[in-house]
């Protein structure tokens, strides 16, 4: 069975085009991020969660009409949403603040919400959850994890500049960057909260967004040493497309696990799941259109000067994964084949 | 053949040994099956969000261990200037680190001089105008002091949470002066707080006056005595001075809870819970002392900095005594365990604090159990389709990576928590990657013309490099991911690393195996299922 089978399209043409797209939608994210901000998690933000399971089924409006009229201070800066499956009959309350940052014991806010559903009549309820994370935390916790993704990226570029040349390492990094710039943004778009199981799926990302591209890479390094004659240009083209199936099957079965887990792994993996797939599909997207582009790019190799150099090369190359007109192929394209 | 038979045996041997220590187990205590002792201690452990429990985070006031030290040695400083009669006006405390002495007459600056000698040690001395000198306690003697508070407190609070009896606490260190705590199994987090946050500092002082109603009434000329302090009686509220009464004690304490050996409830004389103690030889030796030198006179014993009683010496006490008040038994049991374990060094402040009820976290197993068996069935059904009977040799290597993951984790002691089980989803469909990439190249091979055996060897040994390279890339951020995480995350990034690293060893070794056997049982020349 082949999904892609001999395949000739000429992904380097479609660069700006990608790289177009790509930009429309990293600014866009980046300016719902400077207009709305980040969504922060409790764990970023700092603040009060209380997860109550409730005897029978509560509405939200319930619980807020409770918290309105008996928390201290009103409700209006309190965020009560429904909590996982209906059937749990859960209801999530979150407060901005805990009881540090008025200098009381660290739970008085989670004690304030307890008492005040307790005293507005929303029926029986246990607290089944709940987690309060002081004001200092946040911030310890937010460049820990920018440098942890920072220097992720790092480690990647230099592993790859030790096994590849330097320039497939700039392009795997650029792809990378690429892909978490383009989930930062689905993450803005969406209204996810910024939480430690987001940034967990992100450097995963990190980390596997580079395989498709490391396949691709292992190819061009291949077809360079058979495909001498030939421009960066047609090289690239030509691994791209040979590799094309085994790169949309590899992304499909990650795919697939990332979305069961989106729609099975409950309310506590939601982020982390949807992280997971925006970052699968965009790192497929920029190992066929960004990786291998931005190579060509450091390069600096243009089909106009390959075309003067090797005449009939473009024509030729595409047809090189071809292995049933034998009689047709010359020798270098032979090799390429073989190996 | 006696090749394909000795691979055929580390592959069964593996999955014996892996499916028997992670596998094995879990079908065992579901299904009640006999296990021995050792491998049930050995189940995969789950993590705090799966279980239920307590998180906490807590930063150790190392501040307070430093105010001791300096507290202690400007008093050490203020007996042996008394002793040389020294002559200075004032001797105060400006920061936690510092002290200074003013006023000391010229005429005794040489005197003084010799008496500060004596608690010159762990401060620099700098004299200043009017005869002032500054003692500022050397940083290094500082780090040291924060450090060991920190250990301190950290030992102290492992005592309490092992006297709690809660099983398989953790308790970590974090940062320079912040503390992990996780209890599995503990909903009642108020208690497991009141009981690791107390202070626990007990004080048995010579009472020279009082109970007063006010503290103006015990002071002398308008001050505290030199060498004395004014402490509060526990009756009545904090904050309610109507109802409190005050003592002034030597500051000194005859014994502190240092000196005990061990500390349980009891009953008191009107059978009243309270809590009984026994000192050590040299606490023994030192109340001894204290006792038979004030008899007739009350002894009052201070409990974090309240006094709980005052009764009166009838006569020499070397080891035993009882701190009575009016204590639930529950207080009372509580206050025992406190005491047992010892004080500690400085305040908590709680930064972080998580609790995970028990339904929350079944609720989270099954839903990852469930997101689990639909992503090994998309797989499953996937490499069927796709790649026919090769499929069923991805499916085996992919069930094999899974028992050997498992098992891994079981036998390193890693803990699975709910970011681990999307690892562990996440490994079923990256995993699976390796056998796609090989595939694919087997065919691209055979494509090309080449026999059934070449395409195998050219697909696995073409493909060997990229796979150690997609992995390392992965196993790069998979590393800082678990250097930047706590609890969840760490599972998470322990399973996604094992998972890549048994991948490697299924997918290529397991998987040509399978292919070398198919090979070596059929005709020649018959085309490969892929």
């Amino acid at each position: 069975m082949h999904i892609f089978k001999d395949t000739t399209f000429n992904f380097l043409r479609w660069r700006w085009h990608a790289l177009v797209l790509s930009w429309v939608v990293i600014l866009a994210g980046i300016f719902v991020l400077v207009t709305k901000g980040i969504p922060k998690g409790v764990e970023f933000a700092g603040g009060t969660v209380v997860i109550t399971e409730f005897d029978r089924p509560t509405s939200v409006q319930q619980v807020r009409t409770a918290l309105d009229r008996n928390f201290p201070g009103g409700g209006s800066t309190v965020i009560v949403q429904a909590y996982g499956d209906p059937a749990l009959k859960s209801v999530m309350v979150r407060v901005p603040t805990s009881g540090a940052e008025t200098g009381q014991s660290l739970s008085k806010t989670k004690d304030d919400v307890v008492s005040a559903l307790q005293k507005g009549n929303v029926g029986a309820f246990k607290v089944s959850g709940t987690e309060i994370v002081g004001p200092t935390v946040g911030a310890e916790l937010t460049s820990k994890a920018f440098w942890a993704t920072v220097l992720s990226l790092v480690g990647i570029l230099a592993y790859l500049a030790f096994r590849f040349q330097f320039s497939f390492g700039v392009g795997a990094v650029v792809a990378t960057a690429h892909d978490l710039l383009i989930t930062l943004a689905f993450l803005a778009f969406f209204r996810y909260d910024m939480s430690l199981n987001v940034i967990a799926a992100i450097l995963t990302m990190t980390g596997f967004s580079t395989n498709d591209t490391i396949v691709i890479f292992d190819r061009i390094r291949e077809n360079l040493r058979s495909m001498r004659r030939d421009s960066m240009y047609d090289v690239i083209n030509v691994s791209v497309n040979q590799t094309l199936g085994r790169t949309v099957i590899t992304s499909g079965t990650a795919l697939l696990t990332a979305l069961a887990l989106f729609f099975f792994g409950g309310e506590v993996l939601h982020g982390f799941a949807f992280t997971m797939v925006v970052g699968i599909i965009t790192g497929t997207y920029s190992s066929v259109f960004i990786a291998a582009a931005t190579v060509s790019f450091w390069r600096g190799s243009a089909p106009a000067r390959a075309a003067a150099h090797a005449p009939g090369a473009i024509a030729a190359s595409p047809q090189a994964p071809t292995p049933q007109q034998p009689t047709r192929k010359n020798k270098a394209q032979r090799k390429a084949r073989a190996s | 053949m006696a090749n394909i038979r000795w691979k055929l045996i580390t592959i069964v041997l593996v999955l014996i040994v892996f499916g028997g220590v992670g596998v094995y187990p879990i079908a065992a205590s579901r299904y009640h099956l006999p296990s021995p002792r050792w491998l049930q201690d050995m189940q995969l452990k789950l993590g705090l969000d799966l279980k239920g429990g307590v998180h906490l985070v807590m930063r150790v006031e190392t501040d307070d261990a430093l105010r001791l030290e300096t507290d202690q040695e400007s008093e050490r400083l203020r007996e042996e200037l008394t002793k040389r009669t020294v002559t200075f006006t004032n001797l105060t405390t400006p920061s936690v680190t510092q002290f200074r002495v003013e006023g000391v007459p010229p005429a005794q600056d040489a005197a003084f001089r010799q008496a500060a000698n004596e608690v010159q040690a762990n401060y620099d001395r700098s004299p200043g105008a009017n005869g002032t000198y500054t003692f500022t306690l050397k940083p290094n003697i500082a780090l040291q002091l924060r450090d060991e508070a920190v250990v301190q407190a950290r030992e102290t609070i492992e005592r309490r949470i092992n006297e709690l009896g809660v099983t398989e606490p953790s308790i970590s260190q974090q940062g320079t002066d912040q503390l992990l705590v996780q209890l599995p199994g503990v909903t009642d987090v108020d208690k497991a707080k009141a009981i690791m946050g107390s202070p626990g500092l007990l004080e048995l002082k010579i009472v020279e006056q009082g109970p007063a109603s006010t503290k103006e009434s015990l002071l002398v000329g308008g001050q505290v005595p030199s060498g004395m302090e004014i402490v509060p009686g526990s009756s009545g509220t904090p904050g309610d001075t109507a109802n409190t009464s005050y003592y002034l004690v030597r500051r000194v304490a005859a014994v502190t809870g240092r000196d005990l050996r061990n500390a349980r409830s009891s009953l008191d004389e009107n059978n009243q819970p309270a809590v009984s103690f026994t000192l050590n030889n040299e606490g023994g030796r030192k109340f001894g002392n204290v006792t038979g030198d004030n008899v007739g006179r009350q002894l009052a014993i201070i409990l974090d900095g309240r006094v709980q009683s005052a009764p009166r010496i009838d006569s020499r006490i070397s080891t035993d005594g009882r701190i009575t008040g009016s204590f639930t038994n529950e207080e009372v049991q509580n206050l025992s365990l406190i005491l047992r374990s010892g004080a500690l060094p400085a305040k908590l402040d709680y930064l972080q604090e998580r609790t995970i009820g028990p339904s929350l976290g079944a609720d989270s197993i099954r839903s990852g159990v469930m997101a689990s068996l639909v992503g090994l069935l998309l797989i499953v059904g996937f490499m069927l389709i796709y790649y026919h009977l090769s499929g069923v040799n991805a499916v085996i290597a992919l069930l094999f990576n899974l028992v050997i993951l498992v098992g891994l984790m079981a036998y390193i002691g890693a803990v699975m928590t709910l970011p681990g089980i999307a690892g562990f989803v996440l490994t079923m469909g990256i995993g699976v990657d390796s056998n796609v990439l090989i595939f694919e190249r087997i065919k691209e091979e055979l494509e090309a013309g080449h026999g059934v055996r070449a395409s195998l060897n050219a697909g696995f040994g073409r493909v060997f490099w990229t796979l150690v390279d997609t992995h390392v890339a992965a196993l790069i951020s998979a590393g800082f991911l678990f250097n930047f995480g706590t609890g969840p995350i760490r599972g998470f990034a322990v399973t996604l690393a094992l998972g890549l690293a048994s991948n490697l060893f299924t997918s290529i070794f397991v998987s040509k195996t399978l292919f070398e056997l198919e090979l070596s049982s059929r005709r020649q020349g018959a085309a490969l299922s892929i």
